[in-house]
């Protein structure tokens, strides 16, 4: 048997070969960017803690970063650069049909070039394409054009308020639940399996059901987030409280203290970087859950943005959602590690 | 009747590897007097942490109880507080609020300045001035458990509890904060019962020093008097005629009872009523009654 074809032989039948030194060299550049950026983020924590002797590595991991992305930007544009339209050879006849096609449009000197609205869903957009769509969104972030059509503006008011109700009640409840469930060893044990079957649910898959119960695809999106978020807290919590130190509940226990000051004084910051953990894992599954719930029920919102680009067959607006969303993330996550450095202690 | 008494007191656990309950100490009977510094040596696992956390109210005995001033003493209280042996401060409060959580707790009709000045009190008294608002995790071990004792201190109980206090303390420390305790025990004159495994720490500190045989169903075999007047300093201690005489006693004791379950029929400890045997001097020579 001398048929069976290697990968190599796959890839190159296919035609495919010029492009793999292209992008074998630029991967390698990324990729040594991104070791010299993580090797120079560790150095720079180090000399930000000011322990550990000399610094190992030097350099400003900014300008590491600047660099990945003036690169990431580059290949971007020019992988998706198009040639601009090239009349040579072609007869009157075939420019008229593509232009009767709607494939080119004449200008005014005469001369034909591709016509602008089919490029946009021609390809991935170019960073241009996207920048354009941006600051079209942006400058018009605090218009309502109509019951579908907001700012952008208000799309991350929408997803940020429906994110954060959910969160905020799922924590609550989650953990006063896991308080109670880690001071009661029974009572943990016997909770434990339903949160183990709870916990790897997603929880848009709870979302025919919810939709079906309450009835209200508002709420529904709210209580996805809350399905979310509420598990990993309720773990957590539950186990930090009862691996608080035997001591810290003794010493309170001699000084006779309220179940109040007992609460709020010795078992919740005790267990607070525990619960901070949980938290942020909640929080980052919550994130992640607020987009497709939103695309699923329709609720407007930056989830609603990229499937009504995507609908609207707009990959520039998609792609501007996608990074909207990003955003988002990164501002809600700065503010929770934020929160998060009040309540952590060290041993 | 004395001022605490552990009355007849016998604690089961149950046993981790299966079926049936273990016996830690069988029908133990300790009597303290008002002011008395005892103390209690023996090997590791012998149950004189679970006989200290029983007169704390931390556990339960199976059998038996603790009567404090006349009155049965059951749970936790404020009057019986415990310095232990990791210090058990909250690692997420300021020295200063480690000890204001006790006092606030122990005085409820202070007022804020009153509380303040109070723990202000004790946290000069433990030589840890300006370190008030620093938390446990920037002090070493020895300002660890200076904290705690200013934190025992602080509240005044009826009777102080130190679980191994100085254990995880370096040699040269243990020294300062002990001669440190003293000082504040001779103002105080606390009821102290301490668990340790440290001989010298014993002599130094205590009126009497109780000998656990080893567990499981360990018991107290021995009560040495340590017959060296005080004021006492680790300095001058070590000169005093009964010093070794003591402290000879006891690490023999120890040495016979290092061999699990092999004190039957050795040394004068095993009597048959169960009660301890009281050492003392006669003249110039120990003597067990």
């Amino acid at each position: 048997m001398n048929g069976t074809m290697t990968p190599e032989v796959t890839r190159t039948a296919r035609g495919e070969a010029s492009l793999r030194p292209i992008v074998h060299r630029v991967l390698e550049k990324w990729s040594a960017s991104a070791r010299r950026l993580a090797t120079g983020w560790r150095g720079n924590q180090r000399a930000q803690t000011g322990r550990g002797g000399a610094t190992q590595s030097q350099g400003n991991p900014w300008y590491i970063a600047c660099f990945v992305l003036v690169v990431f930007l580059l290949s971007w544009h020019f992988f998706t650069l198009r040639s601009t339209f090239d009349q040579r050879g072609l007869s009157d006849e075939q420019l008229q049909m593509m232009e009767f096609n709607g494939d080119i449009v004449r200008g005014a000197d005469g001369s034909y070039a591709w016509n602008p609205e089919k490029e946009k869903v021609k390809g991935i957009p170019g960073p241009l394409a996207v920048l354009e769509k941006a600051s079209e969104e942006l400058a018009e972030a605090f218009v309502k054009k109509g019951t579908n059509d907001h700012g952008i503006a208000y799309l991350v008011l929408y997803t940020v308020s429906r994110f954060a109700g959910g969160f905020l009640a799922a924590s609550v409840i989650a953990i006063m639940l896991g308080v109670i469930l880690g001071l009661n060893k029974v009572l943990f044990r016997a909770a434990n399996p339903f949160i183990q079957i709870m916990k790897p649910i997603s929880p848009l898959a709870w979302m025919p059901l919810l939709l079906y119960t309450v009835k209200d695809p508002k709420w529904t999106a709210v209580l996805v987030v809350f399905m979310a978020a509420i598990w990993p807290t309720l773990a957590t919590t539950a186990f930090g409280v009862s691996s608080l130190r035997k001591e810290y509940l003794h010493v309170a226990a001699i000084v006779q203290l309220s179940w109040f000051e007992r609460l709020f004084k010795v078992i919740l910051p005790g267990a607070a970087p525990t619960i901070v953990n949980g938290l942020r894992i909640s929080f980052g599954s919550a994130l992640v859950a607020v987009v497709p719930a939103e695309m699923l029920l329709g609720e407007l919102g930056v989830g609603y943005l990229s499937w009504i680009e995507w609908n609207n067959l707009d990959i520039a607006g998609v792609i501007f959602a996608i990074l909207v969303v990003g955003v988002v993330g990164v501002i809600l996550d700065a503010g929770f590690n934020k929160l998060a450095g009040f309540v952590t202690y060290q041993e | 009747m004395s001022f605490l008494q552990i009355d007849h007191v016998t604690k089961f656990f149950s046993n981790p590897s299966g079926e049936g309950q273990v016996c830690i100490f069988r029908d133990v009977t300790i009597k303290i007097e008002k002011g008395e510094f005892v103390t209690c040596i023996g090997h590791s696992g012998c149950g004189k942490s679970t006989l200290l956390n029983i007169i704390a109210g931390l556990e339960t005995p199976t059998e038996g109880g603790i009567i404090l001033n006349g009155r049965e003493a059951s749970g936790p209280g404020l009057d019986r507080m415990v310095v232990f042996q990791n210090f058990a401060l909250m690692p997420w409060m300021t020295v200063f609020q480690n000890i204001e959580l006790a006092v606030r707790s122990a005085y409820p009709d202070w007022s804020h300045d009153e509380v303040a000045t109070h723990v202000h009190k004790y946290i000069a008294l433990v030589g840890l001035k300006g370190a008030e608002n620093k938390r446990p995790a920037a002090l070493s071990g020895g300002m660890k458990q200076r904290v705690g004792l200013a934190r025992a201190f602080s509240i005044e109980p009826k009777v102080l509890l130190l679980d191994e206090p100085f254990a995880q303390i370096d040699a040269l420390t243990r020294g300062v904060i002990q001669e440190e305790l003293i000082q504040m025990w001779n103002n105080s004159r606390n009821t102290v019962f301490m668990v340790t495994h440290d001989v010298d720490e014993a002599i130094l500190l205590s009126d009497r020093i109780l000998l656990m045989t080893n567990g499981p169903e360990a018991r107290i075999a021995e009560m040495v008097h340590v017959s060296i007047a005080r004021p006492r300093s680790r300095e001058t201690i070590i000169e005093h005629p009964h010093y070794y005489k003591i402290r000879n006693h006891i690490i023999h004791f120890l040495v016979r009872h290092a061999k699990h379950g092999s004190s039957d029929g050795m040394g004068p400890e095993v009597l048959t009523n169960g009660d301890p045997v009281v050492v003392d001097f006669e003249g110039d020579s120990l003597v067990a009654h």
